[in-house]
């Protein structure tokens, strides 16, 4: 059981939690993650670590609620007692030093862009990230991640803040195939699949934050399989992150959607015998 | 001493007791479990069957020396609680043992009976003991002393662990399980299906461990949340690695990251750990189509397909050697065959198709021959070319072994292991002076009976090396 010491909602639906962790907040590198079980009837889920506090022994999770467990765990209030929470889970980002190194993320993965971004540039790398919302108000962490790199930009699906378009098209706006010698990109399957596409042929080794569905996070099941360069490797052991060049991001989506019929399902489930929680 | 003379004139003849079954139909619905337990009459025939030899050669072959002879004597006395307490002497989970011990390769394997007549059914007398008490619920009442001895940390919450708490608790030493996943129990909670071990019996005998002072930490990964040299600056003296086999092996065939396709692992994990059985009731999903085909022959697989045929599924074992082959307990495959689960023999799996949305569609076999033994002694099978078939099938389930869990070795170069597990000397120290290891993480996969037997002579070795500390406040 872990207490939540704090909860910040960032954006429409995206929430920040700081949680007790002493052990995990004392051992975690960046890129790596945690599962959680919100609730003792919750499913086991998997969430990046994005930040650690060592005055209060607590670790910070930025949640987009998208579904049932998502939505369960940002229900939890300050001083409400997490069921499970274990890690830190996975291996943490390559780092290199003395680079030009792009960090692009959309969504909710823009939190889990901050630590390695933070990394990258405590490691003296030249450090440019580009980040995408869907709208202005959609925008996270923006004063932290001004904080943490050299160079910042936003893109938004409508204009309303920064670049017009996405991060992918945002990137290709700015920069050409000797720009950058690394990248890191986090965010929604598509989106990491195009920077993948978009960077082919540029000599820029670039790592993807993978997000595959995981049941234990200690590579016993294999659920959260994925196929690079032709081989299966275990996300939540091999990984997260993986070379984004070599990664089949078409298996990765399919195997993403293998259960979003019966996930509605379960969320439609409660609500009707009345124990929703919003 | 001379033993009392008995109450009772054994009978050897009569008939070994069948173990009374849920109906192959009704049980093939249910997750309820399959085996009901003897009836106290059934009990009183069978528990007179014993000779109450002289030299009880089945307590030589338990690993764990339960004092069966006597044991038995206080059940066919109908001192059902008694005979309990004998077997707490040597174990405290005879409802976990008395179900799922390989007790006809052990104990009933050495009963003299068996020379002449059906060997004793010590196996269900020990789950009878069990059952008995654990309706009482005596044990849970008693309050016990708090350890005042040195500190042991016990990685991983399997058999092999559990039973070396047992011991080192008894002896007074202040004893931590650590486990990765957030229930307890290890294959016993999230490999084993509640229709064989219901997770009540499992629970509360690990309830009994946590009542005589034993402390557990869930989510806990030793080389990931803390290092073995971190337990050691924090007091802990001797430290068990009992992390187990969980690493499962693919196919290695193409199509094998299809939509419905699982590896056992998984599989059962969705099911028996996050009860996906229960869907929706309980959050966590899993694919079962009309047509299952789980591949192998151990245990895994037999207890994978007796879950998908319960979820409604047609479902075919295919297994690349014959029946007489098969690994896993016979018992077991009688059951799963009495359930309506078909078997195909000597054919194997060498691709799988997909629809696409990139959902498994088919399956493509191979026939085999067996061919000359190989290293294992048993006849190889050798794949017919000519014999390639493609089936109709919506659920794959890889049930084709596993190896020792990787993630301490990982980060432990220290531990020296071989192909993975972690090689012990005869006192189960492992190459780091006061750590041990134990179970299937150095025997690969093995059982729950081994698996105990290497924790309590860890345990035993624990003490050894430990009884010279003085003791800690
Ligand atoms: C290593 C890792 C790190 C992650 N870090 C974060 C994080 O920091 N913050 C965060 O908000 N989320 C993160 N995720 C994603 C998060 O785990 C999923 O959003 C969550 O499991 C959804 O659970 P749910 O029950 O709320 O939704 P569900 O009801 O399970 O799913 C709702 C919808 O989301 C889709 N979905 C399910 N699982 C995933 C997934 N793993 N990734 C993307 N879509 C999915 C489903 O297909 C469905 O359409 C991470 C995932 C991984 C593997
Ligand atoms: C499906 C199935 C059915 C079986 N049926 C039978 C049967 O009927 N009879 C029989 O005798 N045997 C059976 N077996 C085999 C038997 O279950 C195992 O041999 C036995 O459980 C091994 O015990 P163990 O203590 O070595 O490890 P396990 O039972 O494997 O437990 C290891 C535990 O350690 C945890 N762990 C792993 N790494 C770490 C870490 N780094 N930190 C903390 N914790 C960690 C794991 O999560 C797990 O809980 C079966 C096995 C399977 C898979
Ligand atoms: S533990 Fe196993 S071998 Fe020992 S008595 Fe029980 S069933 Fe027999
Ligand atoms: S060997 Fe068989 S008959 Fe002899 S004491 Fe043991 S159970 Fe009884
Ligand atoms: S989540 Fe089970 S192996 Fe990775």
């Amino acid at each position: 059981m872990n207490r939540v010491l704090a909860k910040r909602e960032l954006a429409p639906l995206v929430t920040l939690l700081e949680v007790e962790a002493p052990r995990i907040q004392r051992r975690w590198k960046a890129g790596q993650f945690i599962i959680i079980r919100p609730l003792e009837t919750s499913e086991r889920i998997p969430l990046t670590i994005v930040d650690s506090n060592a005055e209060r022994q607590s670790i910070t999770m930025v949640i987009q609620a998208i579904g049932k467990t998502t939505k369960e765990a940002v229900s939890l209030e300050p001083e409400a007692l997490m069921c499970d929470l274990v890690g830190p889970l996975g291996e943490p980002a390559t780092m290199s030093k003395g680079k030009n190194v792009v960090c692009m993320a959309g969504g909710v993965g823009v939190a889990e862009l901050l630590p390695v971004a933070k990394a990258f540039h405590q490691a003296g790398n030249r450090v440019t990230a580009l980040c995408g919302a869907r709208s202005e108000n959609y925008r996270i962490l923006d004063a932290e991640l001004k904080e943490a790199v050299d160079e910042l930009h936003w893109a938004t699906d409508d204009g309303s803040f920064g670049f017009h378009g996405n991060v992918v098209q945002l990137l290709n706006s700015l920069a050409g195939p000797d720009t950058f010698q690394e990248g890191h990109v986090i965010g929604p399957i598509p989106m990491m699949k195009a920077a993948a596409e978009a960077t082919r042929g540029w000599g820029l080794k670039l790592h993807a934050s993978l997000n595959p569905v995981m049941i234990d996070g200690t590579g016993m099941c294999g659920g959260c399989r994925v196929t690079v360069g032709h081989e299966v490797k275990f996300a939540c052991v091999d990984g997260p992150e993986f070379d984004a060049h070599l990664v089949d991001f078409d298996e990765l989506t399919r195997r993403n959607r293998a259960y979003r019929e019966m996930e509605q399902e379960s969320l439609n489930h409660k609500c009707r015998v009345g124990l929703d929680i919003h | 001493m001379a033993a009392p003379p008995l109450k009772y004139k054994p009978n050897p003849k009569a008939p070994r007791q069948a173990l009374p079954l849920l109906d192959a139909q009704v049980r093939a619905r249910t997750a309820e479990e399959v085996a009901l337990g003897f009836t106290p009459e059934q009990v009183s025939v069978e528990a007179q069957r014993c000779l109450q030899c002289a030299k009880p050669t089945c307590v030589e072959a338990c690993p764990l020396h339960i004092d069966i002879k006597r044991f038995i004597a206080r059940l066919a006395e109908n001192e059902f609680q008694a005979a309990h307490d004998v077997i707490s002497e040597q174990s405290p989970f005879p409802g976990v043992c008395g179900r799922v011990c390989q007790h006809e390769l052990f104990c009933e394997d050495a009963c003299i009976v068996g020379r002449k007549w059906d060997p004793v059914a010590i196996g269900s007398l020990e789950r009878f003991a069990a059952d008995h008490a654990r309706l009482r619920m005596q044990e849970l009442a008693t309050s016990y002393p708090k350890p005042t001895g040195p500190k042991v940390a016990l990685v991983g919450s399997g058999p092999a662990s559990l039973i070396a708490a047992y011991d080192l608790i008894r002896w007074n030493y202040q004893v931590t399980i650590f486990e990765a996943l957030h229930k307890l129990g290890g294959v016993l909670a999230y490999g084993i299906p509640n229709f064989r071990l219901p997770r009540e019996i499992l629970r509360e005998e690990i309830a009994r461990l946590q009542n005589m002072g034993v402390e557990f930490v869930v989510d806990f990964i030793a080389g990931k949340t803390a290092s073995l040299a971190e337990l050691m600056e924090e007091g802990y003296q001797a430290i068990f690695i009992g992390t187990g086999a969980g690493l499962p092996h693919m196919m290695g065939i193409p199509g094998e990251n299809l939509v419905g396709v699982y590896t056992a692992n998984e599989f059962l994990t969705r099911i028996n750990l996050m009860e996906a059985f229960k869907f929706p009731d309980a959050p966590t999903p899993v694919r079962v189509g009309k047509r299952t085909i789980v591949v192998g022959g151990g245990n895994s697989a037999m207890d994978a397909a007796r879950w998908a045929n319960r979820m409604g599924s047609e479902t075919t074992i295919l297994y690349r050697r014959g029946r007489v082959e098969l690994k896993a307990r016979l018992e077991e495959i009688e059951h799963a065959e009495e359930e309506g689960i078909k078997f195909e023999f000597l054919a194997a799996p060498v691709a799988l198709y997909g629809d696409e949305n990139g959902y498994v569609k088919e399956i493509e076999c191979i026939r085999m021959e067996l061919g000359e033994p190989d290293e294992s002694g048993r006849r190889a099978p050798v794949p017919i070319e000519s014999s390639r078939h493609r089936i109709a099938v919506d659920t794959v389930v890889a049930a084709i072994g596993q190896a020792p869990n990787p993630t301490l070795q990982k980060v432990t170069p220290q531990l020296i292991t071989r192909r993975g597990r972690i090689l012990i000397d005869e006192h189960g120290e492992t190459s780091m002076a006061h750590v041990y290891a134990g179970g299937d993480v150095v025997r690969g996969g093995s059982t729950v009976i081994l698996a105990m037997k290497d924790g309590r002579a860890a345990a035993q070795a624990i003490h050894n090396a430990l009884s010279g500390t003085p003791e800690v406040q």
